[in-house]
């Protein structure tokens, strides 16, 4: 099996599913922050249980950490074996007689996604990180009163346009990266072209709807804060 | 039609090669792309100049061996033709026409516009056959039962020609959709199965070995195959490899 995930189809496995699981954790993701335009209570509920749960902290995140890099890596080697296997370019091509943007440029949309993750880092994961592991505190509470510290910190985070603008930008190239990815992350599993049909509805519906969700919120917290 | 002709012209593998400007006149628009070609060489010829080398054979889209790029396209702009069945009237009095080799690694140029594709014979010589005793007991075809629907998906799998029009239209210069059709046509009839795991575990460590890129699924393969060879024979070659390894 080792020889397996060493061949080019192999690594295409190994994409896909880091892709899937990518894919499942940015719906959770989603459906955690749109807790806070409804009702802050129940974002911060949710955001210290995903916080402070053994499973969650020592089990999905370095699981995640994992994925994230796994792709990003894999996703810069093949583009470098990619390049490789074209020496000599053509003087003409005309790559949109035959092929969408989005398909081509994965390399493109996945660095804007990259450096948007960078910043993401910096704004949640970091000072997240410090505040339990490095200070010791998982209380989630407020330094000033009892209550929970996350919602405040989101929208303390959506004050600056700056941010705001930047991650407007950062979800459309995701969401241009999921137009393709989706059914590509399918195909390159193997799924039958019959059950692929369905699934490219399905795949279209989430690659706009999820980014256009994250947009919504980060607009929504910056216009009512 | 009168054209200006713009083509990569190489002496030898060794050569850095260049585009050279070319003008050809009268050309009519009845006439195949490689019957244009002819009457630039004759021209050539009738001047002293080296004519241009591109490869062709059957001239009716059987053989596989034409294979220029044609203003940005594999076959040039028409859909599944090859260039040999490529006609003048796809263009216009006055056009610009770039012609390319097919550009890939594992395909490297020979001279002008004629590249080596042994790297696909090499991939089939590692399993895209199955062992049958043909010593005078060969068994009637017809007394193995296969499905309308096998039989036609594998003889639409076995319509691929092996031009090499996958690898030059891929991004990638991948040639997963060849190595898919030419897997699928045995993965789908009862005669493969006995060296199916064999057959697609060789072919596709051949065809890296060979230095052709990876799949991204963009497709532009099965739009420029003269064949319409589909993208679900490289899923199923997916599904064909992961079965041999499990």
């Amino acid at each position: 099996m080792s020889g397996f995930f060493k061949s080019s189809i192999g690594r295409k496995y190994a994409m896909a599913l880091s892709a899937f699981f990518l894919m499942f954790f940015l719906l959770q993701h989603f459906a955690i922050n749109i807790l806070s335009v409804f009702s802050p209570d129940a974002f911060n509920e949710a955001s210290h249980f995903m916080g402070t749960f053994w499973a969650v902290q020592y089990v999905l995140q370095p699981v995640l950490i994992f994925g994230v890099m796994y792709h990003f890596i894999m996703g810069f080697i093949l583009e470098i074996k990619n390049r490789n296997a074209r020496v000599a370019k053509y003087a003409k091509n005309n790559g949109a007689a035959n092929s969408s943007w989005m398909s081509r440029n994965m390399i493109y949309s996945g660095l804007a996604i990259l450096a948007f993750l960078v910043l993401h880092f910096i704004d949640f994961w970091l000072p997240e990180i410090s505040t339990k592991y490095i200070q010791g505190d998982m209380s989630g509470l407020l330094a000033d009163s009892e209550g929970f510290r996350y919602y405040e910190e989101l929208t303390h985070k959506f004050v600056n346009p700056l941010r705001v603008g930047a991650y407007v930008i950062a979800f459309v190239f995701l969401s241009l990266h999921l137009t393709h990815g989706f059914s590509s992350a399918f195909q390159s599993s193997g799924v039958s072209s019959m059950r692929k049909e369905k699934l490219q509805i399905f795949g279209k519906v989430y690659a706009i709807a999820i980014p256009l969700g994250f947009i919504a919120i980060a607009l929504f917290h910056h216009f009512n804060h | 039609m009168n054209l200006t002709l713009k083509i990569w012209r190489q002496i030898d593998a060794n050569d850095k090669g260049k585009m050279v400007d070319y003008k050809v006149t009268e050309i009519s628009e009845h006439m195949s792309f490689l019957e244009m070609m002819d009457v630039l060489n004759e021209q050539l010829v009738n001047t002293g100049e080296e004519p241009v080398a591109f490869d062709h054979d059957c001239r009716e889209g059987i053989c596989g061996m034409c294979s220029m790029y044609i203003n940005g396209e594999a076959h040039g702009p028409d859909r599944g033709v090859t260039t040999c069945q490529l006609h003048m009237r796809m263009f216009k009095d006055g056009d610009t026409i770039t012609i390319e080799p097919f550009r890939a690694k594992a395909f490297p140029v020979i001279k002008d516009l004629v590249v080596d594709r042994s790297a696909f014979d090499r991939i089939q010589h590692a399993g895209g056959y199955i062992s049958v005793n043909t010593s005078g007991n060969t068994q009637d075809a017809n007394a193995t039962l296969i499905s309308k629907h096998a039989a036609d998906e594998a003889m639409d799998a076995a319509t691929c020609i092996g031009c090499g029009a996958c690898v030059a239209s891929c991004k990638n210069a991948s040639a997963m959709l060849f190595v898919g059709a030419k897997v699928s046509q045995y993965a789908l009839l009862p005669q493969g199965q006995v060296e199916a795991a064999d057959r697609v575990k060789n072919m596709v460590a051949q065809m890296d070995l060979e230095g052709f890129g990876n799949c991204t699924n963009t497709g532009a393969c099965e739009i420029e195959c003269p064949k319409g060879i589909s993208l679900e024979n490289i899923a199923r070659m997916n599904r064909e490899l992961l079965k041999a390894n499990v």
